[in-house]
């Protein structure tokens, strides 16, 4: 792989006492999809927030774009072309629907404006009804697409998104899934966080797996699903 | 009591009050947004009301004093919030109290050894040094009236500012969701440090205006800033629309409560917001 547009090595991160990632290598090339794996608590979550600035890891290194950005700020990192749409979603309830898309909106690292207000429109026309309700007021769904919308006014090389379709019905779910498809075919990267490993593998060109803090597989989408004891031990399928 | 006795008491209430909502603005924002509980905030006054006085002596023109004074206590705003209040974000509110009390005697000293320890007045600039009859003997100064209009103009442009900006979006987006906010590569720090030198800066703009008609004196800080608290608890933490509501409430309560109850008046302002937190513990409004 050419030089990795997010990469982290040898990372090393502790809540209070406890040690959540115990020495994590993790790279995500251009245009890449990567489905990161792993049961609950194994460091997903916080893998992705050690490498988003969010929490210090004691130990290791984050590098984008080949620059070191281990100790930078979140909005730097942000800045430098990394998207994220949080578990739980993270939508301003005291900002209306239209603030909430162009609060972040800016140009991409490379001045790209692929996405704009009118295009995260036409993508998710049902936001495009609601633009003066505030953030609170909307289903599941519509915030869901609200965040990811959000992202894309940031105009990311990078989409990092932690369990976009949790709690969604199935419907609901389909429609994101499909987005994300739609998202990944225009060259954006990803990394994609989500309990539904059939649409992860389905979408994925590299898989990681996590347990308690470490890679215990990286491959093809194809070879961890032959792989029945990767799937059975620590995916739970 | 008489028509044009209630109308001066009536426009001396809400000139009052919109001068404490200057400075408690700042202070819900501060408090309700950055998390720092700021004792230092009556301070700010103070040094506006005594620049505003220095100033004024060397340049002849309180306009000119209030221009430059303005420019100076948000340099200030910007520099303390660099050099301290920034490393106190993630700390307790104790250690907070602690270093906000210890600026206040910074400033009280550093007041006294640059101005003195006297009592001070500052003219009002002959423009506007004259009332408006009322009746044959009442009479209201145009002074207060012009002060009432700038607070009023200044508490719409903070609207505007806040509801309309794009730095509005990101200082509300901040308040709900810090984190968030910043992973959409909002430099959360600077606009604390905005917010930190905005209270600053209206904080000693009030005591600027306010200098003619207070007089300008030792520790006038601390009265305006335990009003001021008792401000943002009525008013609810950290919205500025309950800031200006809980102002003009404590500022006719206690204009009226002097003329009407003087016997009481010092308990007015705090039986009201007792009253108002058995009815709301939250506070009036929410936060922005």
């Amino acid at each position: 792989m050419a030089e990795a547009l997010l990469a982290a090595r040898g990372l090393h991160t502790y809540y209070g006492a406890s040690h959540i990632l115990n020495g994590v290598d993790f790279a995500v090339g251009r245009g890449e999809c990567i489905g990161l794996m792993g049961r609950n608590g194994m460091g997903k979550t916080t893998l992705l927030r050690s490498m988003l600035g969010l929490v210090r890891p004691r130990q290791g290194s984050v590098e984008v774009r080949g620059r070191d950005m281990t100790r930078a700020a979140p909005h730097a990192i942000a800045r430098a072309g990394i998207a994220f749409v949080p578990e739980g979603r993270g939508i301003f309830p005291n900002l209306t629907v239209r603030e909430n898309l162009v609060m972040a909106a800016r140009p991409g690292v490379d001045g790209r404006r692929e996405w704009g207000y009118e295009r995260v429109l036409a993508t998710f026309p049902r936001l495009g009804e609601r633009l003066d309700n505030g953030g609170a007021q909307l289903s599941g769904g519509e915030q869901q697409m609200l965040t990811i919308g959000r992202a894309l006014m940031t105009n990311p090389d990078l989409l990092i998104l932690d369990e976009a379709t949790e709690g969604l019905a199935p419907l609901i779910a389909r429609e994101i899934w499909n987005i994300i498809r739609g998202i990944r075919a225009s060259g954006i990267a990803t990394v994609i966080v989500d309990k539904n490993y059939g649409a992860v593998l389905g979408l994925a060109d590299r898989c990681v797996v996590l347990v308690k803090g470490c890679v215990v597989f990286t491959g093809t989408p194809g070879q961890l699903a032959d792989n029945e004891e990767m799937m059975q031990r620590y995916l739970g399928v | 009591m008489d028509l044009a006795f209630f109308l001066i008491q009536l426009l001396n209430g809400l000139q009052y009050g919109l001068l404490l909502f200057l400075v408690a603005s700042g202070l819900t924002l501060i408090f309700g947004i950055m998390g720092i509980i700021n004792l230092a905030h009556g301070s700010f006054y103070m040094l506006g009301a005594y620049l505003a006085w220095s100033l004024a002596s060397m340049t002849n023109s309180l306009v000119a004093a209030i221009a430059l004074g303005v420019v100076l206590t948000v340099l200030l705003g910007i520099a303390l919030e660099w050099l301290l209040i920034r490393h106190f974000y993630e700390r307790d509110h104790l250690y907070q109290v602690l270093l906000t009390y210890g600026l206040i005697l910074v400033f009280e000293e550093m007041r006294s050894v640059i101005w003195g320890d006297d009592v001070h007045g500052v003219p009002v600039p002959d423009l506007l040094a004259y009332s408006i009859p009322l009746t044959e003997n009442l009479s209201y100064p145009v002074y207060r009236l012009v002060i009432s209009a700038v607070c009023l103009l200044l508490a719409l442009a903070m609207y505007l500012l806040i509801a309309r900006t794009c730095l509005g979006m990101m200082i509300r987006a901040g308040s709900s969701n810090r984190e968030m906010a910043q992973s959409l590569g909002i430099n959360i720090k600077l606009v604390y440090m905005l917010i930190f030198a905005l209270g600053v800066a209206l904080a000693g703009f009030a005591g600027m205006i306010n200098a003619p008609l207070s007089s300008v004196f030792p520790n006038m800080g601390g009265g305006v800033l335990i009003i001021c608290f008792v401000v943002v608890v009525i008013g609810g933490i950290g919205s500025v629309k309950g800031a200006m509501v809980a102002s003009l409430l404590i500022g006719l309560a206690e204009t009226f409560g002097q003329v009407l109850v003087p016997e009481v008046a010092g308990m007015i302002v705090y039986l009201l917001m007792a009253a108002v937190l058995v009815w709301r513990p939250e506070g009036l409004f929410r936060k922005l």
